[in-house]
């Protein structure tokens, strides 16, 4: 399956789970900023994307879970270095670049565009 | 029993599927509001209309599939309702009718679960089993994802309310 097929696969994906207008997505649109996902939709998206991928999505591989809330990620409300450093690592699929620059906390859910979910799936299928 | 939307389970399989049965009548106060009398648009009187309100069969739906979440990871975790993904209603449901749930689980993992279910409902005049709705649902295991927010050490969702209902199904 190649990138376009994918990214139209994750676009419908998105469109079911965010009952958002197909118009709306674009590579860059964030998730929760853009798409106004809840946490619950995350869910949703995983369960979603295995079914439509045949692809098996352990918990927080893709979205990693509570990092506000992780004193080791997070100092003051902002995203610490290591912080960062281990979300890179572990989510080489998404997009750090805003919050490299910003690093609220509240910037977190910025890193998920709809590239980055496309680009973990293309991962997944060519493992 | 008072936010028990089912009056039994007739069937269960672990990990497939759960039926419940609901009777609808004319004691339950919400049919009264739900719709009463009222005056039409030429001051004309029109009689009460009970409906069963569709939120409710949700609700039902939700509890049904919910045991059915609970059973298979043997009332471990605390599961609450995260999302209504999908409900479609063909018809409405009446006094006098008995609702029937039937809920399959899709998927289950630690985080939670989504599961699909049918709503039909038995009309005692004609005899006949009538397809009512299709509810997709999605649960969350609150204990998994809400890291960071306290929960009461004991399962707060699998209460006396609904601990009646598991026993005369042998289910606990």
């Amino acid at each position: 399956m190649d990138r376009d097929e994918i990214y139209a696969k994750v676009t419908e994906v998105l469109v079911e789970a965010l009952g958002v207008d197909e118009d709306e997505v674009s590579p860059s649109a964030t998730l929760t900023g853009d798409l106004g996902a809840e946490s619950i939709d995350f869910l949703d998206i995983v369960f979603r994307l295995e079914k439509t991928f045949g692809i098996k999505i352990d918990q927080g591989e893709l979205f990693p879970d509570n990092v506000a809330q992780n004193p080791d990620y997070v100092e003051n409300g902002q995203v610490t270095a290591k912080g960062i450093t281990e979300l890179k690592a572990k989510l080489p699929h998404a997009d750090f670049s805003g919050l490299e620059s910003d690093p609220s906390v509240e910037n977190v859910g910025e890193v998920f565009t709809v590239d980055a979910v496309v680009k973990f799936v293309e991962k997944k299928l060519n493992r | 029993m008072r936010w028990s939307w089912i009056d039994i389970i007739t069937d269960v399989e672990k990990g497939k599927r759960l039926v419940a049965i609901k009777n609808v009548s004319m004691a339950e106060d919400v049919l009264h509001d739900h719709f009463p009398a009222q005056v039409g648009p030429a001051g004309q009187a029109l009689d009460p209309a009970p409906v069963m309100p569709a939120s409710l069969l949700i609700e039902g739906m939700a509890q049904t599939a919910g045991l059915l979440v609970g059973y298979t990871g043997d009332f471990e975790e605390k599961v609450i309702l995260g999302k209504i993904v999908k409900a479609t209603f063909e018809r409405e449901v009446t006094p006098g009718q008995t609702v029937r749930f039937e809920a399959h689980l899709e998927r289950m993992d630690p985080s939670g679960a989504n599961t699909t279910g049918t709503i039909t409902v038995l009309d005692h005049r004609t005899g006949r089993h009538e397809h009512v709705a299709h509810v997709e649902l999605i649960f969350s295991h609150i204990d998994q994802n809400m890291a960071g927010t306290e929960f009461p050490e004991e399962n707060f969702v699998f209460t006396d309310n609904f601990r009646s209902l598991l026993r005369a199904a042998g289910m606990i």
